[in-house]
C-alpha cells in the first residue's frame, strides 16, 4: 500500500450514455515512470483528470499518493504536479515571475521560492533569460521550463499530458532526461504520449482502447506478447480493436 | 493569503504589460469624457410637467390645453401649492413646473402685462433649457393668436428649437452615465475576458489542479479590476471637475460607497459571463453587445427613457446601471442624501448579491 503512488480499481466515468472510461484497474509504483497510452478519444485525458481531482469518477475506487479521489482532493492537489498538452506558463510574465507565481500558488515561502528558483534556472541554463518574458523563449526551452515549474513544489507524483507535442526530437530527448532526473529524485511520473519511442523510455506502459485498459506491462514484455519488435506495432494491433471514433474528448 | 497575493501580483503584471488593456483602461475614460462633453447631445420629448393654476380662467385653461396637446409634454397631476412642486422634483417625476398667478386674465386685459413662472430642474441643464424654449414658444404662439398683429406692422416671432446643443453645460447629465459605462467595460468586460483567457491558454487547468481554492481564483481575478475601476473613477471625477466644471454637490463618501457597490455588481456580472463562455471573443461579444449597449441606450443618460416604447422601459428596469445612474445623479448633481436613494441602493445591492451567488455557484471547479 505505502509504495504505490496510484491505485485504480474499476474506475469509471460516464457522460450520459457515453462511457469515456470503463472500469480501469492498475497500480503505479512509487518513483516509476508510467506510460499511459491510447489513441485519441480512448479516454486517457478523462482518466487522468479523475486522478488529478479535476473530475469526479462515476464509480470505482482510486487513491493518489495515498489519498482518496472522492474525499481528499485537496490533499491530492497539494501532492501532485500537472503539465497539460497546452503550454501552461504565462507568456507575458518573465521566467522568474512565472516561477514566483506557481511557487506562491503552492504556498511556498518567498525565500524558498528564490532559493529553489535560482537553482532551477541555473540547472536549465536559463540564468541570463530569467528576467525575460517567457513568450520570447524557444519552444524547447518553454517546454522544459513548464516541466520544471510543474515539479517546482516537489510533488510526489507528476502528471504529464502529452508534454512533448510539437517538440523536435533533440528537445524531446533532453526533456526525457529531465523526466529521468525527476524519477531518480523519487517523483512518480505518469505520462501520456503518442510517440512510441517515448513509450520505450517508460518503465511500464498501459494501452487504453475504448475506455478500457487493454494491455499493461513493461515495453519488452508487451513486444514479446504481441510477437513483434516495435512498440509501434503493439500499439497498432491494440488500437485497431477500437470501435468508437476518435476525438471524443 | 500569501497565495492570494502572489495571484493578485500576477494579475497586475498582466494588465500593465498588455498595451491594449491599458489603452482601454485609461484611454477610454478620457475619450468618453471628451466625446460626451463636447460632441454629443440629445433631444427631449415627453417631459413631465406639473401646473399650479391659481387663476383657473379661460386664458390659463387655453394655455394648459396647448401644452397638453404638444408632444413634448406629459402633464402630471396638478399640484395645490408651491411646496408640493419641490417634492415632485425630488421624486423625479417632473422636469418642469408652470405657475399661473391668481388674476391671470384680469392682469392680462387690464394691465396689458402679466407674468408666468417656469421652474425647471437645473441638474439636467440640457433638458431645462430645452423645456424653457418649448414653453416660451407655446406661450408666444398663444399670445400671437390672442392679439393679432396690427395691420401694416409685421411681427416676426422666431420659434427656437435647439437641435445641437451648443455651449451649454450638458456634462452634468452624462457624467454619471459615462461612469456607469466605464465600470461596465472595465469591471464586466475586462474581468470576464481575463478569466476566459486563462481557460483558452490552458492555465486554468493548472490552477484548478493546484491546491489554490477555485473561489480564490475568482477573488484574485476580481480584486485587481476593483482597484482599477476605482482608479478610473477618480480619473473621471477629476476630469469632470477640472475639465468640464462639474460641481459635486453631494457627499463624496456616499458617491464612493455607491460606486463600489455598482462595481461589485459589474464584477459579478463579469464573473458570470466568464463561467458561461469558453472563448475571449464570446466573452467580449456578450459583454459589449449584451451589457454595454443596453447600458448606453437604456440607462437614460443618452436617450431619455420617457421617450421609449414601453418594452424598452421594462427592460431598463433590470439593468443595474439604471439605478446607479439615478443614484449618482441624485447625489452628485442634486446633492441629495442617502434617504433619497435608499430604494435604488437596495435594488442594486440585491442585484449584486443575486449575481454573485449565481456566479460563485456556477464556477466550474471541475472541468467536466
Amino acid at each position: 500500500m505505502e509504495n504505490k503512488a496510484i491505485i485504480c480499481k474499476n474506475l469509471t466515468k460516464q457522460f450520459g450514455s457515453f462511457r469515456a472510461v470503463d472500469q480501469i484497474t492498475f497500480d503505479v509504483e512509487q518513483g516509476e515512470i508510467f506510460g499511459f497510452l491510447g489513441a485519441n478519444g480512448a479516454g486517457k485525458t478523462t482518466a487522468m483528470r479523475m486522478l488529478c481531482g479535476l473530475s469526479f469518477p462515476t464509480s470505482g475506487k482510486a487513491t493518489v499518493a495515498g489519498f482518496d479521489v472522492y474525499k481528499q482532493q485537496e490533499k491530492i492537489k497539494a501532492s501532485i504536479g500537472y503539465m497539460s498538452q497546452k503550454f501552461s506558463l504565462y507568456e507575458n510574465l518573465t521566467v522568474f515571475e512565472n516561477i514566483e507565481f506557481y511557487g506562491g500558488v503552492y504556498g511556498l515561502s518567498r525565500s524558498e521560492i528564490r532559493k529553489r528558483g535560482e537553482e532551477m534556472v541555473s540547472t536549465l541554463g536559463l540564468t541570463n533569460e530569467a528576467k525575460k518574458l517567457v513568450g520570447g523563449l524557444p519552444t524547447g526551452w518553454k517546454q522544459k521550463l513548464a516541466f520544471s515549474v510543474a515539479i517546482f513544489h516537489r510533488p510526489k507524483i507528476v502528471f504529464l499530458d502529452e508534454p512533448t507535442g510539437g517538440v523536435d526530437p533533440v528537445t524531446r530527448r533532453q526533456f526525457w532526461e529531465l523526466i529521468y532526473e525527476a524519477a531518480a529524485n523519487g517523483i512518480t511520473v505518469f505520462v501520456t504520449t503518442h510517440y512510441m519511442d517515448e513509450a520505450e523510455y517508460c518503465k511500464r506502459i498501459s494501452v487504453m482502447v475504448d475506455g478500457k485498459v487493454e494491455a499493461l506491462d513493461t515495453p519488452a514484455n508487451l513486444k514479446k506478447e504481441f510477437n513483434t519488435h516495435s512498440m509501434d506495432d503493439v500499439f497498432y494491433q491494440l488500437a485497431r480493436r477500437a470501435q468508437r471514433t476518435a476525438d471524443q474528448s | 493569503m500569501k497565495q492570494l497575493l502572489a495571484f493578485i501580483r500576477k494579475e497586475f503584471y498582466h494588465v500593465f504589460r498588455d498595451k491594449r488593456t491599458l489603452l482601454i483602461l485609461f484611454g477610454l475614460p478620457v475619450v468618453q469624457i471628451v466625446l460626451f462633453g463636447f460632441a454629443l447631445s440629445s433631444e427631449v420629448r415627453n417631459i413631465g410637467i406639473t401646473i399650479l393654476d391659481n387663476a383657473h380662467d379661460n386664458n390659463s385653461e387655453q394655455i394648459i390645453n396647448r401644452i397638453k396637446t404638444s408632444s413634448y409634454f406629459v402633464v402630471k397631476d396638478p399640484v395645490l401649492n408651491y411646496r408640493d412642486i419641490e417634492e415632485k422634483f425630488k421624486e423625479g417625476s417632473i422636469k418642469c413646473a408652470l405657475l399661473f398667478p391668481s388674476d391671470f386674465a384680469g392682469q392680462m386685459s387690464h394691465l396689458g402685462k402679466v407674468q408666468l413662472q417656469i421652474i425647471t430642474d437645473g441638474s439636467d441643464p440640457n433638458t431645462a433649457t430645452i423645456v424653457v424654449n418649448y414653453l416660451t414658444a407655446i406661450i408666444a404662439n398663444y399670445q400671437q393668436q390672442m392679439k393679432p398683429a396690427p395691420q401694416l406692422s409685421y411681427q416676426i416671432i422666431p420659434q427656437v428649437r435647439q437641435l445641437y446643443n451648443e455651449e451649454q453645460n450638458g456634462s452634468l447629465n452624462f457624467i454619471p452615465g459615462v461612469i456607469a459605462l466605464i465600470f461596465m467595460i472595465v469591471s464586466t468586460a475586462l474581468t470576464s475576458v481575463s478569466i476566459v483567457r486563462e481557460k483558452e491558454l490552458g492555465t486554468m487547468e493548472i490552477l484548478l489542479v493546484s491546491p489554490f481554492k477555485p473561489i480564490m481564483v475568482l477573488i484574485a481575478k476580481a480584486v485587481p479590476y476593483l482597484v482599477l475601476s476605482i482608479v478610473n473613477f477618480i480619473i473621471i471625477l477629476t476630469l469632470s471637475v477640472y475639465l468640464l466644471d462639474v460641481e459635486i454637490k453631494g457627499s463624496l463618501a456616499l458617491i464612493f460607497a455607491e460606486s463600489i457597490l455598482f462595481i461589485i455588481t459589474c464584477l459579478s456580472l463579469g464573473l458570470l459571463i466568464s463561467n458561461r463562455t469558453n472563448s475571449q471573443q464570446t466573452a467580449m461579444l456578450i459583454s459589449m453587445m449584451g451589457m454595454m449597449l443596453p447600458t448606453l441606450l437604456l440607462t437614460g443618460f443618452m436617450f431619455p427613457l420617457e421617450n421609449m416604447p414601453w418594452i424598452f422601459q421594462v427592460i431598463s428596469h433590470v439593468l443595474p446601471s439604471r439605478y446607479y445612474y439615478i443614484i449618482i445623479k441624485a447625489v452628485m448633481l442634486k446633492g441629495l442624501g442617502f434617504s433619497y436613494v435608499w430604494k435604488e441602493t437596495l435594488i442594486l445591492a440585491g442585484m449584486a448579491i443575486f449575481l454573485l451567488t449565481i456566479a460563485l455557484k456556477n464556477f466550474k471547479t471541475r472541468l467536466s
